[in-house]
């Protein structure tokens, strides 16, 4: 009895255990692999690549050119960030305290763009932002608007009006990143808050402290691991973007994926481009690594360890 | 300030505390029905009732943490209509004690000071004071969560008072404790009160608890304060069926009013017949209209069935009685309770102390017995 | 009026109007793009600023549009037998890592959640890679099997997903549920079947929303995998979104718009039939 159960047990181990393990082992860490395994090699010829064991890749991704894109993601990425964290703050706590029916809207409303396609809500906001876009369609008025107003009165009209150019600039990588990025940010900072004890923030006003030193000596500190956790969230995907400069930057807003993918699909240079994905992927490991140091004393020190 | 409010204060002292015709809807649900109500300086203050009433509503509008719909709430004579939370000369005691985990016990304590900008050397012997008051002055380094719930409520109290408010909040403050504890507690909460000498309010839907610790209590019902008196005044001359029943153990007997002289009164029980129920003095009710009485279980005593009917204190011959028999004793150690089933209705409860270890005349289990009650003993109520 | 009917309490944040803008305008900010690209699809003018007028035209090009049409149904079709697949996999493991104690899960837990954290692009060469040097993807395969590529890819940054979702969803079950099947004489897949797989419906039906979702949006790694024949449709859109901004684009991604929230608003009704029934 004991015997037919033990291997029926273990036959159950193995049907569970084999097909997402071999999935994983081949169709995702044997890519990667390669491409970890491209990184130390050179091009050979038009489409040959031999591994030879050189870190002449990485030697080149540090050269200013490159770590200046790099720097650039950084940047910019962590402006998307910051910005995310500050228009959604208000937003994960307005709904953290809206009234129970209002609530599943409101977090409804803000996961339905979260599902929509991201190239469709990038192409959104190039018909926004484009010269002949809304944006610029709404200022005109006002600025036509106002020269007509000028005129009544008596005065000289204004001169023509001159287009915003918000699209193709860095400008618009970060509105677009910001756009996209919002709902990442907003879900797990309400996870956080709604999680906080109400009566602590109660006890707090209670005791004379006002609203704003409330959120920063109670509900900040309280909810500061879930305010990590949207924070790197928020920063991996943006750090490697690839659509949105894409689509919404210029010349000079490239970030690291836009330089990984010419590697592959233009210039041809695959070790160089595998290298810098290695890169890219080090720096996202380290961030999340970050995260779980950080939350790991957080969790630490309210449990007075 | 010429409102026309209608809860003129009935002492001398000036209340510090007065609620005057609060209203408070959430939604359409009416929480608090129109409550007037003063409390007067260095009273220990209860708000009790089931679980609904509108007592921790009441008591978080004080404290600022709702805003009624209709009505003022005045603080020491001071409309606190624009006064928000945290400006307001109350503090409280949470009922999940709220204590910040992420700070120390003397942080916790030294947080209401830091933002009164209380000076340093000050700000430490006020939090040292408040500590040993609550003899907690050992563990001002712990974080809360080295504490236990009887360690943290003790923060939380010395929290609140450091601030030196001028009435404290307690809502349930001891709910969350274990039985034991839940007893010594009460007895240290009102030695705190005496040291400090301060008004207290306290939540609660513990009656035992409310009698036990408060000067004065208000009864809640739906919104509505159904009484309010003295801990005695509620158990011995309740208003209502509902505080008599909220308050303690009661048998209730429905019935109607045939007689009401000054120094006489009848009730006719269908459950109690043929004997009426006398009281020696007048009461509330119009005759021949229906009336209930009620009558505490320790107030009825049991007889052995000799066949003549016991004659109880303060009533003619005949009134005041019953005869049953007993169906169930549950023995609590220090009392039994015995269930008369007069086999009219409801069982009547007694509750009889067990002054020797061995009774002499004990009582079993489907024995014949009388019951009799003095005069004095049943209250008459109209609703 | 002194009443303090309309005054919020300290902690109702959402009524202090102050929030409640913040709220709106950062909803505007979020849909008010969208709104605009479902409304011009619609509008009878070129320059697609002005509103001219009511058509549907722009419809009809889109379904005489072949080339739109056929990378329609390759995401769709990709979608479909991804999520099929991420389903089994995922649940699987799931259903590993909840269940058994063996050397190396942490590395095993580490290696399913990979997926999820590796940026896109980075997968999307790689996959680039495998697919043209490692094991070539045949090109002259009969439809579906040329998507296979592709849905290879996608399978394996789905089903990481759907083992989340399904993993949550365990972590609450009575193990003494299962035993109480054994005891009555069920044998482990019999338990599986009848007790486990009902209790983590709600998860499966979530988990299928999700990688269905995940497949038909992705863009990235099917840029690096997709080749001539094998367009879908984030593909052919961006295409075409490199050209300009026309109405007819604006017609496809309303179409796209739509599909998602049919799908959300049919994963939401049966989430709730399959919560009502357990």
């Amino acid at each position: 009895m004991a015997a037919r159960e033990s291997t029926e047990s273990r036959l159950a181990f193995w049907a569970t255990a084999l097909p997402p393990l071999l999935w994983v082992a081949v169709f995702f860490l044997i890519p990667l692999g390669v491409i970890w395994a491209y990184s130390f090699g050179e091009n050979l010829g038009l489409t040959g690549v031999s591994i030879s064991g050189t870190f002449a890749n990485y030697a080149r991704a540090f050269e200013p050119l490159y770590l200046q894109i790099f720097a650039k993601s950084v940047f910019v990425a962590g402006v998307t960030t910051l910005l995310c964290l500050i228009i959604g703050f208000p937003v994960a706590l307005a709904i953290v305290f809206a009234s129970e029916r209002w609530r599943p809207w409101l977090l409804l409303l803000v996961m339905l763009p979260f599902w929509t396609n991201l190239l469709i809500r990038t192409y959104a906001l190039i018909a926004v932002l484009r010269t002949e876009g809304y944006v610029n369609y709404g200022l005109a008025w006002i600025w036509e608007s106002a020269s007509w107003l000028k005129t009544l009165v008596g005065l000289e009209p204004l001169a023509p009006y001159e287009p915003l150019q918000l699209l193709y600039n860095n400008f618009a990588v970060v509105f677009g990143l910001v756009y996209v990025h919002l709902p990442f940010m907003v879900l797990p900072l309400y996870a956080a808050l709604d999680r906080l004890d109400r009566s602590l923030m109660e006890a707090s006003l209670d005791l004379g402290a006002g609203h704003l030193r409330t959120l920063f000596s109670i509900v900040v500190p309280l909810a500061l691991p879930g305010i990590i956790s949207g924070v790197i969230i928020t920063f991996v995907p943006a750090l490697g973007a690839y659509l949105t400069p894409d689509l919404l930057g210029g010349p000079d807003s490239q970030m690291i994926a836009n330089v990984i993918e010419r590697q592959f699909k233009k210039a041809n240079d695959w070790p160089f481009g595998a290298a810098l994905s290695f890169l890219l992927m080090y720096a996202t490991f380290i961030a999340i690594a970050l995260r779980a140091y950080l939350s790991r004393g957080k969790a630490a020190d309210a449990h007075g360890i | 300030m010429n409102d026309a409010s209608p809860a003129p204060p009935k002492s001398a002292v000036k209340p510090i505390i007065s609620f005057r015709n609060i209203v408070k809807k959430f939604g359409s649900m009416v929480a608090v029905d129109n409550v007037s109500l003063d409390i007067e300086p260095g009273e220990f203050f209860a708000l009790l009732g089931p679980s609904g009433c509108g007592k921790t509503t009441l008591l978080r509008m004080l404290a600022g943490l709702e805003v009624p719909t209709e009505g003022e709430i005045l603080i020491d004579g001071q409309d606190m209509r624009t006064i928000p939370a945290n400006k307001r000369p109350v503090n409280m005691v949470f009922q999940s004690y709220a204590v910040f985990p992420h700070m120390s016990v003397a942080d916790n304590v030294a947080y209401g000071l830091k933002i009164d900008r209380v000076p340093e050397p000050e700000r430490k012997t006020r939090v040292q004071e408040a500590l040993d008051l609550v003899q907690l002055g050992h563990l001002a380094a712990r974080m809360p969560d080295q504490l236990s719930g009887g360690q943290r409520q003790r923060v939380a109290l010395a929290r609140a008072l450091v601030k030196r408010p001028k009435v404290l909040l307690l809502d349930e403050p001891l709910s969350a404790l274990d039985a034991k504890l839940r007893e010594a507690m009460r007895f240290e909460l009102s030695q705190l009160q005496q040291k400090v000498g301060i008004t207290f309010i306290m939540v609660t839907h513990d009656q035992d608890e409310a009698l036990a610790i408060a000067s004065r209590i208000a009864v809640m019902n739906k919104g509505s304060i159904a009484q309010l008196g003295t801990p005695s005044d509620l158990y011995e001359f309740p208003a209502s069926r509902f505080v008599a029943d909220f308050i303690g153990s009661v048998n209730m007997f429905e019935g109607t009013l045939v007689r009401d002289e000054p120094d006489e009164a009848v009730v006719d029980c269908p459950e109690l017949a043929p004997h009426a129920v006398h009281l020696p003095h007048a009461v509330p009710g119009k005759v021949n209209t229906p009336v209930w009485v009620a009558i505490r279980p320790e107030k009825i005593t049991l007889h052995k069935d000799s066949g003549t009917p016991p004659t109880p204190a303060e009533c003619p011959a005949g009134h005041n009685i019953a005869k049953g028999v007993i169906r169930e004793i549950s023995y609590l150690g220090d009392t039994s309770i015995f269930h008369i089933d007069t086999g009219k209705g409801n069982l009547i409860r007694v509750s009889r102390p067990n002054r020797s270890r061995w009774d002499q005349d004990s009582f079993d289990w489907k024995e014949q017995v009388w019951v009799s009650w003095a005069g004095s003993s049943p209250v008459v109520l109209l609703s | 009026m002194r009443t303090a009917k309309d005054r919020p309490a300290p902690l109702e944040y959402n009524r202090r109007w102050s929030m409640r803008l913040w709220l709106t305008g950062v909803f505007i900010f979020l849909y008010a793009p969208l709104m605009a690209l479902v409304a011009f699809s619609f509008n009878d003018s070129k320059r697609n600023i002005v509103w001219k007028g009511f058509t549907l035209k722009y419809y009809g090009q889109l379904f005489r549009n072949d080339d739109l049409m056929i990378a329609f149904a390759n995401s769709l079709t990709i979608a479909f037998v991804a999520t099929l697949l991420s389903l089994v996999l995922g649940t699987l493991a799931a259903v590993l890592l909840w269940r058994f104690r063996f050397p190396g899960k942490a590395a095993v837990e580490g290696a399913m959640a990979l997926p999820i954290v590796v940026p896109e692009i980075c997968m999307g060469v790689a996959m680039l890679v495998f697919f043209s040097s490692v094991v070539p993807w045949p090109n002259n395969l009969v439809w579906p099997f040329n998507l296979g590529a592709i849905i290879i890819a996608h399978v394996s940054f789905c089903f990481p997903f759907v083992a989340m979702v399904v993993r949550a969803r365990l972590a609450n079950f009575n193990k003494e549920q299962e035993e109480a099947a054994k005891d009555l004489g069920a044998s482990e897949w019999q338990a599986f079947r009848d007790i486990l797989i009902p209790h983590i419906r709600p998860a499966l039906i979530a988990g299928a929303l999700l990688s269905f979702t995940l497949s038909l949006d992705d863009f990235v790694i099917t840029f690096f995998t997709s080749g001539p024949n094998t367009v879908t449709f984030p593909v052919k859109v961006y295409s075409m979104v490199r050209f300009s901004v026309t109405p007819e684009v604006n017609a496809a991604s309303t179409m796209l718009i739509l599909l998602t929230v049919v799908l959300m608003v049919l994963g939401a009704l049966m989430q709730k039939s399959s919560q009502r029934r357990s």
